[in-house]
């Protein structure tokens, strides 16, 4: 009996140790979470229900910001129309493009190595670069764009300056950086079994049979960690905005997060913004959870 | 009723003309030849076209940065430039303080990659290779920090930060980075699980403690790890925005991002050959890095998202 209980005493004291042992290895993320991660986040979830411009403390105002977003800012819904539109088309587009160009590579092409290097070097472009460099190729005047389009007899495009072209731009120019997605699609491709595609050959099936009834299922968990992905960053969209729009013309590109950043630190509505994000969390978390609950009935999992 | 017994005849009556008009043998084969050429073609002629669409912007920037101001702003826009001005580059260097930012971008990006890997190592151990109670738990914890978006603590950071005076510092954008970050603990985790574990026992057995191992066993045996997480914190560091922006508003503590933003807003065409020039000098070190690091690019990103 007390044999048997020092053996589980010492057992437990072995258990201790181990723990201890691995929070200190797990200490630098611990102490990071805690101060990055968990006051911040306390925090902000108490601003948001406080009027705060950082210069005075916060005054606790209740469900205030909350209430005054959802109701009486137009800017607020206009933002996040306009998030919502380019996120989802440049989404779709890209997943398109982005998987076409994958198969069109998987089709056993020369040089297939240094077309994915040529297609995936505009991702490691830093944004400012890519921002002022299409904020270059969009200029009404100078632009090689309207170069283009001219020379096809077409009337200049007003890319950034027409409320209604100036989303579909910054969607054409977010197709740039479509490589990502392209290199993690090809890697799926590669992994998709030859016995399978030569078998529906046997078949019988055509070049578009076998891709839509054999690639397509098959990599369909890839498409849907590129669209969580795509989601999440869509969301998100600022320096693009920033840099080459500041929001207009007429509001057409005032992103959610861009509209979140200006109440933040221009207007000091410290305590709105810290609603702001919440909102935000909160939609990026619905969105992925659809995406999520919809992907039992499409995507595939061949099983383990 | 009648649908399922029309199913198969339809099939097999389609079928049929195929067998019937089989052309001779030489011609099929010319055919066969043919078609493959033109698959062929329109296979590499829409690979060369987007491949354009993905390596133009570039070119176009090279270009304008080695124009003169007036070149840049002549209608119609020429591809060549002439002169080449070789010396916009020196040019830029010394019109805003881009040596200044230089090196504040290189402190930021050096620091950041040294901490991250420190500290994203040890945790990553922790996970992969110890036994401990709630180790699943703590390491689902670790995952769920992935989702929050950087926007919900971003206003108490800013707030913390210049509590203490970090504002206008490169502190906020280096300090961080020396806590782990959630994505590459979990890059690391996976890495670690795939090391056989003969090798580590036996150091165990020889009285070696967890530290030891990691050091002398596990991270040599990690560099495409180390190098994968690296090359991304490079370029986070290095392409970052939002950032600095945030805290930093003395042109002497500016990083490249910010400086260029600035430069672009304050002169826009009027100088816009030397806005190019200081664009270039900005991305050419991360695409020639790119071009050597080709390899653990592609199994980096390859490896989080196949995993994912």
């Amino acid at each position: 009996m007390t044999a048997a209980a020092t053996r589980s005493q010492a057992e437990q004291r072995k258990q201790r140790k181990r723990f201890w042992k691995a929070m200190a290895f797990c200490s630098p993320w611990l102490i990071g979470f805690l101060c990055f991660g968990v006051i911040p986040i306390i925090a902000s979830f108490y601003f948001s229900f406080t009027t705060y411009s950082v210069l005075q403390p916060p005054r606790w105002i209740g469900l205030d910001n909350y209430i005054s977003m959802l109701t009486s800012d137009r800017l607020f819904w206009l933002a996040l129309g306009n998030t919502l539109y380019y996120t989802v088309l440049s989404n779709l587009i890209g997943i398109v493009l982005a998987l076409s160009l994958a198969m069109l590579l998987n089709m056993n092409v020369h040089g297939m190595t240094v077309y994915r290097t040529i297609y995936y070097i505009p991702v490691i472009i830093p944004i400012v670069a890519s921002s002022i460099v299409w904020l270059w190729l969009f200029n009404p005047q100078y632009g090689v764009l309207n170069l283009l389009v001219r020379n096809l007899g077409i009337a200049p495009i007003p890319w950034l300056t027409d409320p209604g072209w100036s989303k579909p731009s910054l969607v054409l120019m977010s197709l740039w950086s479509v490589g990502n997605a392209v290199v993690i699609f090809l890697a799926g491709l590669q992994d998709v079994p030859k016995e399978l595609l030569e078998a529906a050959e046997l078949d019988g099936a055509n070049e578009f049979q076998r891709i839509r009834s054999v690639m397509i299922p098959i990599i369909t968990p890839v498409i849907l960690f590129n669209l969580v992905i795509g989601l999440i960053g869509g969301f998100q969209v600022f320096s693009q905005a920033y840099i080459m729009t500041n929001g207009g013309p007429a509001d057409s590109t005032l992103f959610y997060s861009l509209y979140l950043y200006q109440n933040a630190f221009r207007f000091f509505k410290m305590g709105y913004a810290a609603g702001m994000a919440w909102v935000l969390f909160l939609i990026i978390l619905v969105a992925t959870l659809l995406v999520f609950r919809s992907s039992s009935r499409w995507v595939h999992y061949s099983g383990e | 009723m009648t649908n399922s017994r029309n199913k198969p005849l339809s099939a097999s009556t389609v079928a049929q003309p195929a067998l019937g008009t089989s052309p001779k043998p030489r011609t099929r084969s010319n055919q066969v030849a043919a078609r493959r050429l033109i698959t062929s073609l329109l296979k590499h002629g829409a690979l060369i076209f987007f491949g354009l669409f993905f390596i133009f912007p570039l070119i176009w920037m090279l270009s304008t940065a080695l124009k003169t101001d007036r070149q840049v702003l002549s209608y119609p826009p020429s591809w060549v430039p002439s002169p080449v001005m070789w010396s916009n580059f020196i040019d830029a260097f010394f019109f805003v303080p881009f040596g200044t930012y230089l090196i504040n971008t290189l402190i930021v990006t050096l620091l950041s990659v040294i901490g991250v890997v420190v500290s994203s190592v040890l945790p990553a151990y922790a996970f992969a290779r110890m036994e401990w109670p709630g180790r699943e738990w703590v390491f689902v914890l670790v995952i769920s920090t992935i989702m929050l978006p950087f926007q919900v603590t971003m206003i108490p950071l800013y707030v913390i930060f210049s509590r203490i005076g970090w504002t206008n510092t490169l502190l906020p954008l280096i300090v961080p980075h020396f806590f782990g970050n959630a994505f590459f603990i979990f890059l690391f985790r996976q890495f670690f699980r795939g090391i056989p574990n003969e090798l580590s026992d036996a150091a165990l057995i020889d009285g070696a403690g967890e530290l030891r191992i990691l050091t002398s066993i596990i991270l040599p045996l990690s560099k495409p790890a180390i190098m994968v997480v690296a090359l991304f914190q490079f370029l986070n560091s290095w392409n970052d925005f939002l950032t600095p922006l945030i805290y930093l508003n003395d042109t002497r503590w500016f990083t490249i991002s910010l400086g260029l933003a600035q430069m672009q807003s304050s002169y826009g065409l009027s100088r816009f050959s030397l806005i190019m020039a200081a664009t270039s000098l900005f991305t050419v070190p991360v695409i020639i890095l790119f071009f050597f690091a080709q390899r653990s690019f592609i199994q980096g990103i390859t490896f989080t998202g196949m995993k994912g």
